[in-house]
């Protein structure tokens, strides 16, 4: 399925990568020396039991965690600086969405402000790449003048993809991006970020539980060991090659 | 502690169905028994399924039966009339599992809530809900709060309800709160009860004297389950109580339901997780909009869908053809007068400006064919590698 790289192939720098990452809460070991590269164009399927830290891998890879241990780069670039510390320019090349759009919206913005916000915070407020952007994400007339809590999860989750593709991240990380959805909103959501895959050839990491879901999506995919399960650092990690 | 990431090529196919199961968890899996509910204002008068439910549970199974006839539920909000619920009517009864299934937003919790008179003050009802049992009939909508209370919520219908790791009070002890319940329900040794319920549950008793935040999200579906068999219902309402479990946790939560039907319980699941409901439920009712449209066997409405609704969602999941309903369902202040589900459908017509009313287990003016669904069977068949 997958051409194996010649051994002396120079390394691919233009990649979302982790390499060895390890991640304690307190004194729990959450991830310890795993890595992860996310090709362009590429879905990667990141998948394991609840609690693995699947969830802790994505938020590092969006560069939203800081790791205890080990290094990110971003098409080359390594991150040494987290959240909102890290330059802008590697701070909108991956954009992240998560299980709950509720707890990932301002309740008292509108639709149409949710999915205008990064634009406007980086300089770039257009109204008609917003309504493009929201009819792309199936989301049309008064919906968008709604607050989040006159909208079904479905339509919130439509608003949070709208405006996760707003700044044209070369990088998606989705964690559980469809989890609490039903089935037809789900396959909307995957189509819509397929075809901005397609089309920017970004590349994905789709984090779930659901097999089912990732053998459909992924072109590839990693499973995350259980916690507490005896490997070591891995060391055949790059899955992607 | 630690992590590890395999190769993607090595990932094992999803095992056998059973595999994940508690060991005294029943074995799931959609019924093929014929004999759907009937639903449409057909009730099946005088057919007790005599032999229907399995022996072994205490709970009482002659002659109980849930019977909910044009159940209406609208919300008055300023400037707006929310229909939430349109004339809905399906029967439950014991042994058996009725799944609910729908989106987000269509009606179903609202409900469920319905049937237990916790709806917020604004809202107004209408229809009939027969709880009938062995003593009587009693009407569950209008009925006044302290008959509710002491005789139906808890003691002849349990509550499962969402997300029960937040539905627990995170200030006190699971134990404190399953102890609770039983105190309320005048049970005279609450202590060694809790304890039986936990076992009963896969838990160990200690785990009872956790604090919520304690408890993995498994374990608090125990807890809420224990909780909810407190007063021996013979009826459970499960209201979407998967959000946010893992699959393994999924599976497992539809087995400890499937449990309670077998030990002759009547089960109402509310979900959006078709596959969930395929693991559990003998039969399946599809609400789009707050109108059920189809009703009928689980495996019949999977496997060869009738209404276009029922179909489209069949066909959206990752193991089928993973393809969305076009557009979305509508706003419920302003349902169309006609079929709800005309302006997203393929095969509307004139005819669709009128609602079309419930027969033979389908609302819709231009059911499928038969054929159409043996072919959605054969497709699942081979994309299926389930077992």
């Amino acid at each position: 399925m997958k051409p194996v790289p010649p051994p002396a192939a120079p390394r691919r720098t233009a990649v979302l990568e982790a390499r060895d990452v390890t991640v304690r809460y307190g004194r729990q070991v959450v991830l310890d020396g795993v890595s992860l590269t996310v090709e362009p164009g590429r879905v990667t399927g990141l998948a394991g039991p609840s609690g693995c830290g699947k969830s802790t891998l994505a938020r590092v890879l969006a560069l939203m965690l800081r790791p205890s241990g080990g290094a990110v780069t971003v098409d080359g670039t390594a991150v040494r600086r987290w959240r909102q510390r890290a330059p802008r320019g590697l701070r909108t090349a991956v954009a992240l969405l998560y299980q709950q759009p509720r707890l990932a919206v301002d309740p008292r913005l509108t639709l149409t402000e949710i999915i205008a916000e990064p634009l406007a915070a980086a300089g770039r407020a257009d109204r008609g790449r917003v309504a493009a952007l929201a009819a792309e994400a199936g989301l049309t007339g008064d919906l968008l003048g709604r607050r989040p809590h006159e909208v079904s999860d479905g339509q919130l989750q439509r608003a949070c993809v709208a405006r996760a593709l707003s700044l044209e991240p070369r990088y998606l990380v989705c964690d559980e991006m469809t989890t609490m959805l039903d089935a037809s909103t789900q396959a909307h959501l995957v189509a819509v970020v397929e075809a901005y895959r397609e089309r920017s050839g970004a590349g994905v990491l789709a984090v779930s539980h659901d097999d089912a879901l990732l053998v459909r999506w992924a072109h590839h995919r990693v499973r995350l060991g259980d916690p507490g399960d005896a490997a070591g650092p891995s060391d055949h990690a790059d899955p992607g090659k | 502690m630690s992590a590890r990431v395999s190769t993607g090529g090595d990932l094992p196919p999803r095992g056998p169905s059973g595999e994940d199961l508690p060991p005294d968890g029943a074995l799931p899996g959609p019924s093929s028994a014929a004999e759907p509910v009937p639903a449409g204002g057909s009730p099946a008068a005088g057919s007790v399924p005599a032999g229907d439910s399995l022996a072994g549970g205490s709970a009482p199974d002659g002659g109980n039966r849930l019977r909910v006839e044009e159940l209406t539920v609208s919300f008055r909000l300023p400037g707006a009339t929310v229909r939430a619920v349109t004339g809905a009517s399906f029967e439950v009864r014991p042994g058996r599992c009725l799944a609910l299934v729908g989106e987000s937003g269509c009606g179903k919790s609202v409900l469920a809530h319905a049937l237990l008179g916790l709806l917020p003050g604004n809202a107004e009802v209408a229809g009939r809900a027969h709880l009938e049992t062995p003593d009587g009939s009693l009407e569950l909508l209008g009925a006044p709060e302290a008959v509710l209370a002491r005789r139906v919520r808890g003691r002849a219908v349990g509550l499962i309800p969402q997300s029960p790791a937040t539905h627990l009070t995170p200030v006190r002890t699971a134990r404190a709160q399953v102890e609770e319940a039983l105190r309320e329900l005048g049970h005279p040794r609450p202590r060694e009860r809790a304890d039986e319920l936990a076992l009963r549950q896969g838990l160990h008793p200690a785990d009872l004297d956790r604090y919520p935040h304690e408890l993995s999200g498994g374990m608090a579906q125990r807890v809420a389950n224990a909780m909810a068999l407190a007063g021996d219902p013979w009826l459970i309402l499960a209201d979407e109580p998967t959000g946010g479990l893992d699959r393994p946790l999924v599976d497992r939560a539809m087995a400890a339901l499937r449990g309670l039907c077998d030990e002759g319980r009547a089960v109402l699941l509310i979900t959006h997780d078709l596959r969930a409901a395929e693991r559990v439920a003998d039969d399946l009712a599809v609400m789009y909009a707050g109108r059920l449209v189809e009703t009928g066997p689980a495996g019949r409405v999977l496997d060869r869908p009738r209404h276009p609704y029922a179909a489209g969602l069949v066909n959206a999941q990752p193991d089928r053809a993973f393809v969305p309903i076009l557009g979305m369902p509508p706003e419920l202040t302003r349902l169309p007068d006609g079929c709800a589900f005309a302006p997203r459908c393929p095969s509307a017509d004139g005819a669709c400006a009128a609602p079309p009313p419930m027969a033979d287990g389908v609302a819709c003016h231009h059911p499928l064919e038969d054929d159409r669904g043996v072919r959605a069977a054969a497709r699942r068949a081979s994309e299926d590698d389930r077992v």
